[in-house]
């Protein structure tokens, strides 16, 4: 088995979806990852709170320095990813396409570094 | 006996099958590929000598299997359960040298075809890939024929090889489910090589037809295989014709219909009536009989225009684009005259496309707009893809006279 992480392609300054249409796409997202759990694929999944949020460390002289804000302003950032195990590249792009259904958002499909 | 042609011959059309077996056999790509380099390395040493064996192919995978074990036996570097893997499925020594291998072997290939054409690779790796792995054409082969310098080449090669690894593309052939979406990209690799060749390095065609034949041989119930060879073969057929003595382009209307190869022909609109009679037509059946219909022609003012037209209105129903709107318009010059077809190549939105150009300045000349028809060849020769394209469309507008 192999692990892959699915990350979620946000748009930044997008408009969010209406709150009906926000609780549908939550319902689809949980379906997905209760999929994922009862193929015993699923390792770990979840959302991030927006760039805004971000704080960066920066390695400086010994020291750490700290400043707000993201690694890169873009036009897209990562919203959230889900970490999941599969046999190969086809069941995790089988999974990724089920997780850009329920997001309705763009899914990268990336693989880890395999551990032996 | 001189055993140096045969070993080419041999390489040729062995390469891939030999290939696909070890990467079934070793897990890896780039450790296949060099067994069977070493392997046909020994062939030209030894084969001249003891002659060619009865089974080449069974000979190159045979040996190219010993030489990985001994090569993953020596290298403690490698990682050692593979190793062990490879040894587990080590042949019996006592075995003969020449076992043919035919039943999986097919199924290698198709595998190998399958990996090598996964949509997770882009569609430049995915024909260098297939022209390398099952072609056995070397890099600077396939950088000459696709315009590219030989080291980008190189390293797209090693970069699709490195996703196929690092990623996890699965050396298979994708469910009944993935079928349609995956044996598309297959097809349009394919064709994409053919096309490569046809106005460029004839050996792309070759190429093309003979993985087009393994394909259809190996998936025989695909008809949209079918008709992609049929296509194929009914457009290589024409290519003694396709070209004067000094080289500028024949078009369809003006070939010697007597200099069309009668073998490919022949093949080619057998393949056609088949896929009619399976009556599931896809975009491939349709072109091939739409070239079946110019091909039964026997002169170009015999050709029935009317099922042509009849053929494009289907193809736009289930393959639209612009490009065979713009062929379809054609079509319409023949059966309703050149202003109806200019009204509709106006319509297109193809404008560097010079067989665009091309045609449109055929519907001015048509229509006695001389001056017109003059500047759209020039036009039409600047975009050209090839030189023979450009001579014949700077000849067309010179003969205007204008």
């Amino acid at each position: 088995m192999k692990h892959y992480l699915l990350s979620v392609v946000t748009p930044a300054g997008g408009t969010p979806p209406a709150p009906d249409a926000l609780a549908a796409i939550m319902r689809d997202v949980e379906a997905f990852n209760d999929e994922l759990r009862a193929a015993g694929a699923w390792v770990f999944a979840g959302g991030l709170h927006g760039p805004e949020t971000a704080t960066m460390l920066r390695p400086q002289g010994g020291d750490v320095l700290i400043t707000d804000g993201p690694y890169a302003e873009g036009k897209e950032y990562l919203g959230g990813l889900c970490l999941i195990r599969a046999a190969d590249l086809d069941e995790a792009l089988e999974w990724g396409r089920k997780a850009a259904l329920a997001t309705t958002l763009p899914i990268e499909v990336r693989p880890f570094v395999d551990q032996h | 006996m001189s055993g140096a042609p045969d070993i080419e011959a041999v390489f040729r059309a062995e390469y891939g099958r030999a290939v696909s077996v070890l990467v079934r056999f070793l897990g890896d790509i780039d450790l296949a590929e060099e067994a069977v380099q070493d392997a046909f390395t020994t062939a030209v040493r030894t084969w001249p000598e003891t002659g060619v064996p009865p089974s080449p192919a069974g000979w190159i995978i045979t040996t190219a299997r010993n030489r990985a074990i001994d090569r993953l036996r020596r290298e403690s570097s490698r990682d050692a359960r593979q190793a062990e893997a490879a040894l587990l499925h080590a042949p019996d020594p006592s075995a003969p040298d020449t076992s043919p291998e035919e039943g999986p072997v097919r199924d290698d290939r198709l595998r190998l075809i399958f990996t090598c054409c996964h949509p997770a690779l882009a569609l430049q790796s995915r024909v260098a890939l297939t022209l390398r792995l099952l072609g056995g054409l070397g890099t600077a082969q396939i950088a000459r024929a696709f315009l590219v310098p030989e080291p980008t080449l190189a390293q797209r090669l090693v970069r699709a090889k490195a996703k196929i690894r690092d990623a996890g593309i699965p050396y298979r052939v994708p469910r009944d489910a993935d079928l349609p979406d995956r044996l598309g990209g297959v097809l349009a690799v394919l064709y994409l090589i053919f096309n490569e060749g046809y106005t460029g390095d004839p050996a792309l065609c070759a190429e093309a037809l003979r993985l087009g034949r393994l394909l259809a041989a190996l998936m025989p119930d695909e008809p949209e295989v079918t008709g992609l060879l049929a296509l194929m073969l009914l457009i290589e057929a024409r290519r003694p014709a396709r070209q004067d003595a000094d080289g500028a382009l024949v078009p369809l209307p003006e070939q010697d219909r007597s200099r069309w190869d009668r073998a490919l022909l022949a093949e080619g609109q057998d393949l056609v009536r088949r896929c009619l009679r399976r009556n599931r037509p896809g975009p491939y059946q349709i072109q091939a009989a739409i070239n079946a219909v110019h091909s039964d022609a026997p002169t170009a003012g015999a050709t029935d225009w009317g099922q042509i037209l009849a053929l494009y209105d289907q193809l736009m129903a289930v393959a639209p684009s612009p490009v065979v709107a713009l062929n379809r318009a054609v079509a319409v010059a023949e059966t309703e005259g050149p202003a109806r077809a200019l009204d509709l190549v106006e319509a297109l939105d193809l404008g560097r496309y010079h067989v665009l150009h091309a045609v449109r300045a055929d519907l001015l000349r048509r229509l006695g707009r001389t001056a017109e028809a003059a500047t759209e060849y020039g036009v039409a020769a600047g975009l050209a893809a090839s030189e023979a394209e450009r001579a014949h469309l700077e000849r067309r507008g010179r003969d205007l006279g204008v």
